[in-house]
């Protein structure tokens, strides 16, 4: 096990080195599952996977399967899928519908609301020894239903969901909130699963905002996938910002994103061409969304990572990812896709076949990523290879702490979402307190590294 | 699907396993040129003659490969598959999609793809379920068979993917070899969580 001042020469931020250790070293990375995993808010899920009692999702945290599941009287709960007396998955379904989860090795069963409710020849084997209660499905410590989305910690001791979230709440917001400036409203419109062999944080370094990546993606933007491709513009998506001043964020929780604000005036790009009712539809909610939100409306969202794992595209297409680890070199990708729920039957048509055609491993754009991912990391494994640190030098020193954003602004393409994101990293791995997790005053922060 | 059930009295052979067509010899030379064009099919994608390979799709082409699901006994008509037309599958989409998909590739900077792949095609236990109108004047047929795909990528990266398909192919002109075009194919690739990173080839 690492001690703790080997993660301040691991992660060298003020010289912008990171050891490719924390990317392939096994020891490591249980390290992670013990101390990031298990502490910080994961997204589980969201709430129209199960719309009613008792329906449930098996889902992950980190390496854990859990389940999404509403109880009779429609409370949210997300369980340990593993029965607590020899440890049998109790669900082994994708989702569904049920009253009870009944474990198929010795037939405990536990009702919607994690009870252990059957056991058994309990009279005869149990009476007056086996506590039910203590004998529940484990469950995560806090959840919160954001927005629709679902998220949970093991730690009891984590602050609540919004406070985690800090000043990256709000750009989170405009992946969740409705087009048109409504809050929530989306639905999940499916779910892509695959594995792919590399470390999980390549995946949630790229959504950070890691705007640098851009020329991987060489090959769609040559022949043009965006909602504007029939009608003849190139690109895997339209440039909604093109007016907009676009900024990289690094907030104290570890969070990154990447926005834009849109200048006074604030107007509408044309975006979704190939069909004129989307365009419509789109130029509406824009326009909508400016009345409801005000000044406010100027801030348009692209991507972000919510620390650890948590990735979003905002716009065009828009969803949720979890990057859950499976092994140094191997994860597991979900995206939830997400449109907003009363969206028009054309719109949604539109969107989930461009959805499709972008991201994933069926996905135009996203297929690139993931060869990148793949041999960063293969490339990263052998013994003199090791030896060698990441470079992070990108954009040093070039942010902005007063911004109204909050968090470390920067206007131009920058490492230092990367470098806040692995600094947090670093201070979950030297197993820091929740006051140090969420960012340290500035100064204390400072002298800590 | 509905079969083209031939009256029994004409003394054909009867129908045998799942598909009710007689078994005439022009079923017989039918599903030997439709075997004939999935091989001819298969060579085109492992010799990467993409654009050719796009010639053999119809205009109107509805590729679909849903995402399998685990669930209960006895829902698995009902909830196993995700659906075409509805939410997010692997692939649902025409011809305009399929084109773009070559294009990427024909750039030569699709890194997924760049070096390319080296990929085999295996087609097996075709079977024609229906004919429209009859053998003799096949205009549609809806055939299934298995595909095993294998793909070795760089140096390393191997990945097999193996499942069914259920295509409905088009003759374009008569009945001459050849000159069938793939209206509709539904992939079931047998997965649940894609055990592979990307799905770059075409199936």
């Amino acid at each position: 096990m690492a001690v703790k001042s080997d993660f301040d020469q691991l992660v060298d931020l003020n010289r912008g080195f990171i050891s490719r250790e924390i990317f392939v070293d096994a020891d490591i990375y249980r390290e992670e599952l013990d101390k990031v995993f298990t502490r910080a808010w994961l997204l589980v899920g969201h709430e129209s996977l199960i719309p009613n009692p008792g329906d449930f999702y098996t889902s992950r945290m980190g390496e854990e399967s859990v389940i999404l599941c509403r109880d009779k009287k429609s409370e949210i709960h997300v369980f340990l899928n593993s029965c607590r007396h020899r440890g049998m998955k109790v669900c082994r379904y994708e989702s569904g519908n049920t009253s009870l989860f009944t474990c198929p090795y010795h037939s405990w069963t536990y009702t919607t609301d994690g009870k252990l409710q059957g056991v058994p020849l309990y009279r005869s084997l149990y009476d007056g020894v086996l506590d039910r209660d203590a004998n529940s499905l484990v469950s995560v410590a806090r959840l919160c239903n954001y927005k629709g989305s679902i998220w949970a910690t093991w730690d009891k001791d984590a602050p609540d969901f919004i406070t985690y979230l800090g000043d990256a709440k709000v750009h989170l917001d405009q992946a969740l909130d409705c087009r048109d400036g409504r809050e929530g409203g989306s639905e999940v419109i499916g779910v892509h699963k695959w594995v792919f062999p590399a470390n999980w944080k390549f995946a949630a370094e790229n959504f950070l905002g890691d705007t640098y990546h851009n020329p991987s993606h060489r090959s769609v933007d040559m022949i043009g996938i965006g909602p504007s491709a029939a009608a003849g513009k190139k690109g895997r998506r339209d440039d909604e910002l093109e007016k907009a001043q676009h900024v990289w964020i690094s907030f104290p929780e570890g969070h990154g994103v990447h926005s834009a604000i849109q200048p006074d005036a604030n107007e509408y790009v044309e975006s979704f061409l190939d069909n004129p009712v989307l365009e419509q539809y789109f130029r509406h909610c824009f326009e909508e969304r400016k009345r409801r939100l005000g000044e406010q409306a100027k801030l348009l969202p692209f991507v972000g990572t919510i620390f650890p794992n948590t990735s979003y595209h905002g716009r065009q297409p828009r969803g949720l990812c979890a990057w859950h680890p499976h092994s140094p070199t191997s994860t597991e990708g979900w995206r939830f896709f997400l449109v907003d729920k009363d969206a028009p039957a054309e719109v949604k048509d539109y969107l989930r076949r461009y959805y499709m055609r972008y991201s994933g491993p069926a996905g135009m754009t996203e297929q690139d990523d993931m060869e990148n991912w793949l041999y960063a990391t293969a490339a990263s494994t052998g013994t003199v290879a090791r030896r060698y640190p990441f470079n992070y030098q990108q954009s040093m020193g070039a942010f902005a702490t007063d911004h109204p954003l909050g968090g470390e602004v920067s206007t131009q393409i920058t490492e230092q979402i990367a470098r806040g994101f692995y600094r947090r990293w670093t201070t979950y791995m030297q197993g820091g307190d929740w006051n140090e997790l969420l960012g340290a005053p500035a100064g204390n922060r400072q002298a800590a590294e | 699907m509905s079969a083209i059930v031939q009256d029994k009295e004409k003394g054909a052979m009867a129908p045998v396993a799942n598909s009710s067509i007689e078994r005439s010899a022009a079923y017989y030379r039918l599903k030997a040129d439709i075997e004939d064009f999935y091989y001819h099919e298969a060579d085109l994608l492992d010799d990467r003659r993409f654009r050719d390979w796009l010639d053999i799709l119809a205009e109107d082409i509805s590729y679909f490969m849903p995402i399998r699901r685990n669930v209960k006994f006895g829902q698995h008509a009902t909830r196993e598959n995700t659906r075409i037309g509805e939410g997010i599958s692997w692939f649902d989409e025409d011809k305009w999609t399929l084109t773009k998909r070559v294009e990427q590739i024909l750039t030569g900077v699709h890194y997924a793809e760049e070096p390319l792949s080296r990929i085999s095609h295996m087609v097996s236990n075709v079977q024609i379920k229906a004919v429209r109108p009859n053998p003799e004047q096949p205009a549609e047929v809806d055939v299934i068979s298995r595909f095993l795909v294998y793909q070795n990528r760089v140096e390393y990266e191997t990945y097999t993917f193996v499942g069914r398909r259920n295509d409905t192919l088009r003759a374009t002109q008569g009945t001459t070899q050849a000159n069938w075009k793939v209206a509709k194919r539904e992939i079931l690739l047998e997965q649940n969580i894609l055990l592979a990173k990307n799905l770059t080839m075409f199936f």
